[in-house]
Formats: structure tokens, sequence, C-alpha cells
């Protein structure tokens, strides 16, 4: 066999490719990854998930010293913020990262190619490199090309004054008024980042919730949390346009229910709206693959597109936008591919955000219940009457947990907490293997630890719980 | 932690069992899912399987002991977990065929593969379980790789709730009619024998467990045997030959060949009767008696019909002792008199079966490859199922029927 030959060419070297090629290297087929970046791991590694957690933590730690110390009886005196040693921390976090990805190529024997894919014609892709063009074959293709920011008309992004997430990661000065237009989770992590290292952040929502495709009761104490923490929500309201100059941007703004135009002034806004599917220049409409009206990538249950021998994975198809979404897509997809039976269970896929405190969800939300007719039992249990957040000082939230009223099956679970994101795990394995609330509440959980808290909503939902 | 070894749901409208026997004797070392003991029930027998692995601590249902659906019959005590577990680190796969006597390959069900270690089961579908002293290999789980889920075990119950007791609320009384019926209806006591009649019918819809199987007897033979000897026969008797001679003689071919349909169920024994005292139903202006005949076997057909005669003139007269009307072993009923083509009798306590005779129907029936013309009668045996079993009952009234078609057989017992 050739070496321009692979059983599997994957195009997109993010958490849904690199993952996917790996998986299919180790199931035996020889696999290439090629990714258009000179660095492995797509948005969530390079400008995504990972750099926005660094600066989440760094950020934390810098209001930590400056402001919660005192009350643990440290003492810290004049605490300073060194942006520059900040960012290059973060830079290090990503890069060390992206070399975990080549290290783990080269361990599983996946090619890692570098350069611009485009599907020249079935089973063959063409591969522009700063070397030249490359041609290469596969019998099968797997498209994880992810996501874009989604743009906003009247509002080009510079990446200077009027940035994206990705701009929104390497400021090189804090702000000193940052607007985010988007209340979903990217706007309001990066959000979060800023103001804590001290700019005055207002967020643009043209619903009038934030974070609207979680739950309801979760979105509201997000938004009183962050209210209370100093960042400034203008809901129900829509950008209409913007004006920069060298200093300063201006967006106008005017209520979404109608009613006066008014402007923003700022000094960086960050356009976080949402994102779409990639697949720019992949050549995808001249092979014929079906893609619907907003360029999402139309696939069956095993990941294949209307075209034989061509899959896609990730961002490019429907459902959530998230990182570990696209790995148990790739992960499936080749399973499938190398003759085993894979799934993924898309009602036990959960999704956190990233501020402080966080909110982590698995399953429906109360809405998705109530509109669906769903008889349902609801166990809620608040930090604050959990022993190990009263020791850390972190209070904030509660755990809610949904399950059916007649099997018990536990539906749908939310946490906003401290360390929401962690906990969440439990109740996806849960989910997965279709455990009722009482298994939960009949599993020992350590104490004192906070996911104790799980256990007491569980034992919530019977009308039970011990601690409150 | 022993582990109770008990009675599993053992099938539709089966609540008891008898302990068959034993495989394994107290201190035995089980494996989950071996059968340790055999329980037998009107139905099936089946094997109860050792739910964990450990000691056979205690027998606590000796073999020939009846017992209750759920009911303990003995303990599974530990010691023989940790063997078990040792054989699992040992590799599962290969200790299988090596040990196949000892270790017998759990059937391959996905439910039984959630059944294989109870300890692999939810904690909340282990507390339902064992609350409810369900066999989990019973249940299909739906769980991710077939295990049972809390909502599984949830519906089970609820399954099995419907069929014991079923929720169904009686519908409304309907409101009285305003209007006054006395005008129009009259009340009358019920005689001592329409009460009795009562009684017995309804004790024994309630005691037995009534079916009936339906045949019907090409008559044609009969009637030329009879047609042929009538005149002889009544000079030398005095009486006529009739249909029911040919009957009782039938019957009692059939109830030699079929011991069970003579017999009675006391209490839980059986009593097989070798003798044949035939009850012959009668219609009187009073009611329905049935006076026996006494050792129908020993009687011929002549006998046999001026029994019946002098029976049935006396039963009308209301002269028929006390004696007379008791202690049949079988009965036969003939609805044809009134013209009956097919019905259902209802059995005589303590007896388990009874023969319904009916109206001879002229019919085009097959004969051979020809549409023919035949005196037909369809008969009817209904029977006690707790003491007969279908293919006894059906193979009686086939019994007859040919007896009837080919009167020879009677003669020849044949």
């Amino acid at each position: 066999m050739s070496d321009s030959h692979f059983d599997l060419i994957v195009i997109g070297a993010g958490p849904g490719g690199y993952v996917a090629a790996i998986r299919a290297a180790q199931l035996g087929l020889k696999a290439a990854c090629i990714d258009k970046r000179g660095t492995w791991g797509g948005t969530c590694l390079n400008v995504g998930c990972i750099p926005s957690k660094a600066l989440l933590h760094s950020s934390g730690k810098f209001e930590e010293a400056q402001e919660r110390l005192v009350e643990h009886g440290v003492k810290v005196g004049k605490v300073e913020l060194d942006l520059k040693a900040l960012m290059a921390r973060k830079d290090r976090v990503v890069d060390d990262l992206t070399k975990g990805i080549g290290f783990l190529f080269k361990k599983n024997k996946v090619t890692g190619i570098t350069g611009t894919a485009k599907i020249a014609k079935l089973g063959e892709v063409e591969v522009m490199g700063d070397s030249g063009t490359d041609t290469f074959t596969a019998t099968n293709i797997l498209v994880a090309t992810g996501s874009t920011v989604a743009p906003l008309p009247g509002v080009v992004i510079d990446e200077r004054r009027i940035v994206s997430s990705t701009g929104a990661l390497s400021l090189t000065k804090v702000p000193k008024h940052l607007v985010v237009v988007g209340g979903g989770y990217i706007g309001l992590e990066m959000g979060s980042v800023w103001r804590r290292l001290g700019s005055k952040v207002t967020v643009v929502e043209f619903l009038d919730a934030i974070v609207p495709h979680m739950d309801t009761e979760v979105g509201a104490a997000m938004h009183k949390m962050l209210t209370k923490q100093g960042i400034e929500f203008r809901l129900g309201t829509k950008v209409t346009g913007s004006k920069t100059t060298k200093t300063q941007v201006t967006l106008t703004v005017e209520p979404k229910a109608g009613g006066d135009a008014e402007d923003i002034h700022c000094d960086v806004a960050l356009v976080a709206i949402g994102r779409i599917p990639f697949t720019d220049g992949l050549g995808l409409e001249d092979v014929g693959v079906a893609m619907d009206s907003r360029g999402i990538i139309q696939v069956d249950d095993n990941f294949k597109t209307n075209v034989d021998g061509i899959y896609a994975v990730g961002d490019v198809i429907p459902g959530a936008m998230l990182a570990h979404k696209a790995e148990e897509e790739g992960i499936a997809c080749v399973e499938n591919l190398a003759g085993q039976v894979a799934h993924v269970n898309y009602d036990a896929i959960p999704s956190v955000v990233y501020t402080s405190p966080e909110a982590a969800s698995v399953g429906k939300t109360e809405q998705q219940l109530k509109e669906a007719g769903v008889e349902y039992k609801k166990g809620n249990f608040p930090f604050t009457a959990n022993s190990r957040a009263r020791a850390n000082g972190y209070t904030d939230g509660f755990v809610k947990i949904m399950a059916d009223a007649e099997t018990d099956e536990v539906l749908g679970v939310h946490i906003v907490g401290a360390d929401a994101g962690t906990m969440i795990a439990e109740l996806a394995l849960a989910m997965e293997f279709g455990a009722s609330s009482e298994d939960i509440a009949r599993t020992c959980h350590a104490h004192p630890t906070l996911n104790e808290a799980v256990k007491e909503a569980a034992l919530g939902v019977e009308g039970l719980p011990i601690h409150i | 932690m022993a582990n109770e070894i008990t009675v599993p749901t053992l099938g539709e409208s089966v609540t008891e069992a008898t302990v068959a026997k034993w495989f394994k004797t107290e201190g035995d070392a089980v494996k989950v899912d071996e059968p340790i003991l055999e329980l037998e029930t009107d139905k099936v027998t089946l094997e109860v399987n050792a739910s964990a692995a450990g000691i056979l601590s205690e027998i606590t249902a000796k073999e020939g002991d009846n017992v209750q659906v759920g009911a303990v019959l003995g303990m599974i005590g530990e010691g023989g977990a940790a063997l078990e577990k040792k054989e699992k680190a040992a590799g599962k796969p290969t200790n299988v065929p090596a040990k196949s006597e000892e270790a017998e390959p759990a059937p391959a069900s996905a439910a039984s593969a959630v059944g294989d270690d109870s300890d692999k089961l939810s904690p909340a579908v282990r507390k339902l379980v064992e609350e409810n002293h369900i066999d989990p290999s019973e249940i299909p789980g739906t769980g991710k790789g077939a295990r049972l889920t809390k909502g599984d075990v949830l519906l089970f119950l609820k399954e099995r709730g419907e069929n014991v007791a079923p929720a169904v609320q009686p519908p409304p009384v309907k409101p009285a009619d305003p209007r006054s019926k006395d005008l129009r209806e009259e009340r009358v006591k019920m005689t001592r024998l329409r009460q009795r009649i009562s009684e017995r019918l309804k004790e024994a819809q309630n005691t037995a467990a009534i079916l009936t199987t339906f045949n019907e007897i090409d008559m044609t033979n009969v009637m030329v045997a009879r047609e042929k000897f009538q005149a002889d026969f009544e000079k030398r008797y005095g009486c006529r030959l009739g249909f029911m001679s040919f009957f009782v003689k039938a019957c009692i071919v059939a109830l030699k060949e079929l011991p069970a349909v003579n017999a009675e169920i006391d209490g839980d024994e059986l009593i097989y009767k070798n003798y044949y005292d035939v009850g012959v139903a009668v219609g009187t202006e009073q009611g329905l008696v049935v006076p026996v005949l006494r050792d129908a076997d020993k009687r011929s057909f002549a006998e046999v019909e001026k029994s019946i005669t002098d029976l049935g003139l006396r039963a009308r007269d209301g002269r028929l002792s006390m004696d007379e009307l008791t202690g049949g072993t079988f009965t036969i009923t003939n609805g044809g008199v009134y013209g009956s083509l097919m019905s259902t009798p209802i059995i005589n306590p303590p007896q388990s079966a009874i023969l319904g005779m009916h109206k001879i129907d002229r019919r085009p029936v097959a004969v051979r490859d020809s549409i023919e013309i035949r005196p037909m009668m369809y008969v009817a045996l209904s029977y006690d199922h707790r003491i007969i079993d279908g293919r006894e009952a059906v193979t009686f009234l086939v019994r007859v029927k040919e007896c009837i078609e080919d009167p020879e057989r009677i003669l020849l017992a044949v």
C-alpha cells in the first residue's frame, strides 16, 4: 500500500477529528488526520475550551487574592495583575496540550498532515500546504472541520476593537469597558474573565434570558449571581450597528420589542452570538454532500452523509456544538467503520458553563419536560445546606434532579455550583445506565463532599431529603 | 450475607407448588444459577436456580411440602462467594468448559445476564426485587446491556398486580326503577329441592374447574340395531330398547379406560373408584333429580333400561329414596328430550364429569367422499380440569362416540 493511501482520512484535528483518527488507528485502520492550523486540537485546544479555562482559572485566582483570601485569614498585601504572565501561562498550557496530541498521533501511528484539505473527488483529498499541494486517497473520509464564529450583521470583527472569542482570549490590555454581545456560555465565560481582571462588563442579549438553552431555573440563578458580581445585563436588546475609532467602539442597540435606539461606548466589544458549521473550501458541494440551509451536514445514524465514503461528526452535523459530543461521535463513527456497533446517547450528554459558580446540565430541562407533557418529580437541594460547600465558603447554587413520575428514571439534572462541571459526570453515568433517582439516593456518597448535594437532591425527588 | 431461596412466580393462576426434589443437601456448595431444587405444579415442573453463590445452609421446605409463591425454601449462606470470585478472577471464559459438569452454563438470555449476579443490580432495583420476592431474571431489562432499571421492575409489578387483582371498579349501580313492581311480580318460597339444586350447582361451579368438550355422533347404527331388535327385545324383557342403555354401556367402556373420569377429589387426595354408579338426570315438575344406577357395569341392556324407566317414573312421583339419589360416580344427562342441540352440563359434585346427550338431528354430513343425511347427535362432556386432563376428557368422549357408532365395540369392549 502506498504512503498516500489511507483507510480513513479525517479532515480537522479538533476533538472530534483527532479522537476519531486515534481510535481508527487503534482498531487497525491506516488513518491520517489533516488540519490547516499549525497545531493540533482545533478550536477547543487552541482558541476555545482550554485557553478560556486557563484564563478563567487565573482570573479566578486574581479575584480570590484580591477579595476572598482575607476572609480565610490570609493577608496578601497589594495584589497586582501581570497580564503578560497570565497570558503566557495560558499559551504554555495550550502549547503543551496541542503538542500532546502530536505525541498521541505518533504513539498510535496516525499520520498527521498540516495543510488545507479539499475533497477533490470521491476518495481523494488534496492538501495545500506550505510546500505545495499533495493528493491522498482514502477508502473513507471523515469531515470534522468544526465551526466558526457566527457573524453579526453591522458589527464587523477586526479582532482588535471588535473581537470574537479568539481575540478575547488574547487582549493585551484589560479593557475599561467590555461589551459582550450574546448571553450564551462563551459570552458569560469571557465576560467573567475580564470582569475579574478589572473591566466593566455589559452583556447585551437579544433574548429575554441568558443561557437560553439551559433550564430556566439555572438561567435565572446565573443571571442573579452574575449581576451580583457586577456584570450588567441588557436583555431583550439587539445590536443594530457599530462604529469603531482607534480607541473606542460605539454599538447601537435598541429594545427587541421596539423603542428608541441608544449608543453604548466601550473600548472592546466581543461578538459571541453563537457558532456556525465551518465547511468552506472543502468541496462538499462538488461531491454532492447534502447540507441544510445553515450549512449543517446531514448524516444518518452511522454519521454517513448521503455520499458513500464520506462521513461527518461534531459541530458540522446537527446537535449541540460541544467538544465531548464531537468526541463521542468520532469514536462511534470509526468503530462502526471498523465493524463494531456503537451509538451516541444524545440524552446523556452533559453541558457546562464555566462561570463562577459553574452551571452544568445533563438530560432534559424542566421546560422541555413540560412541553413534552412528561409527568415528573423534582428534587432540589441548595449548597447552603451542604457541609463541604460551607467549609469551602462557596455556597451559591443548587442541585436539581427531575425523574419520571412513574418509573423514577432520571430525566434531567441541573447543577449550579462551584464544581458543577465535575459533579455532573456522576449524573451522566447514572442516566447512561437508566438509573432511577432512588439508585442515586441509595448510592453511598463520601462525606463531606459537594456530591452529597446530588444524593440529597435525589432523596428530595421522593420528598425525603435528610439535610434540609 | 445469607440469601433466601424463594418460590418464583409460577405462571398465570398457579400459586402453589410441591417440592419435588432437592438436588443439593445442606452444606453443599452452590454456584450462581445452578439448579438446586425442582418444584412441581399442576401444569409443569420447574427448577429453582441459586440466586447467589454460597453454601446451602438451610433447607426449610422438604420434599413433598406444598409451598406458596414467594415462600422461603431454604437459605444460601456465605462461603461460596469467595470461591466464586476466585474462579472469576482466574478467568471466567475458561472455567465454564473446563468444569462443565459442575459449572452449568447459564442459559444465554439477556435476562439471565441480569440475574447472573444479584450484586450487579442497581440499588433501587435490588431493593424492589427483594421486597417483592421477584426473580430478576424473569423481568426483561431495558437498560444498558439489558440491565434492569427501576422502571422495568415497577412495570413488571404493575402488570403482575393487575393479573392478580384487577383494579376495575364495579360499574355504578343503576338507580332502581321508580315504578312499583309489586303487582307484576310474584314471590314464591323456593322448595327444598330447588334450594338444594341451586346450592349444589353453585358449589360445583365454585369448586371445580369446569370445562366442556364436544363431539358429534352418527346414530345410524344404533338406530338400525334398535329397529332390528326392538320387537324381540320388548317381547322378551317387557320394556323398550332405548338409546340410554347404549350410552350407559358406552360410558362404562370409556370410564374403565380412563379412570380419572370416574374419580373424585377429596382434600389433597384422589379417590379412584372401581365401581360404576351412573347417575341419570331426570327432569320432573319439581326440578331436576339424578337417580343413580348402581353397578351399571354389571347390568344387562335390559336391566339398564328397566331401571331407568323405574327410576324415572318414581322420580316423577317423588317416591325416590335418599339412597337412590346419592353416591353416583358419573352422570349422564339428556337435554335432547327437550330438543336441545348443544349444552354445557354442570358437574354433579363430588363427581368429576358429566356426559350431555342431545337431540338427534338429521343433518348432511360428509361420509367418505359423499354428502349423506345422517341422524347426528352432539355430545358434551363437562369435566373438572383439576383432576381430568384435556387429553383424558377428549379421549373419553371419542371412545363413547366410537362405541355408539359401532355398538359391537361395547360387546367386545374395544
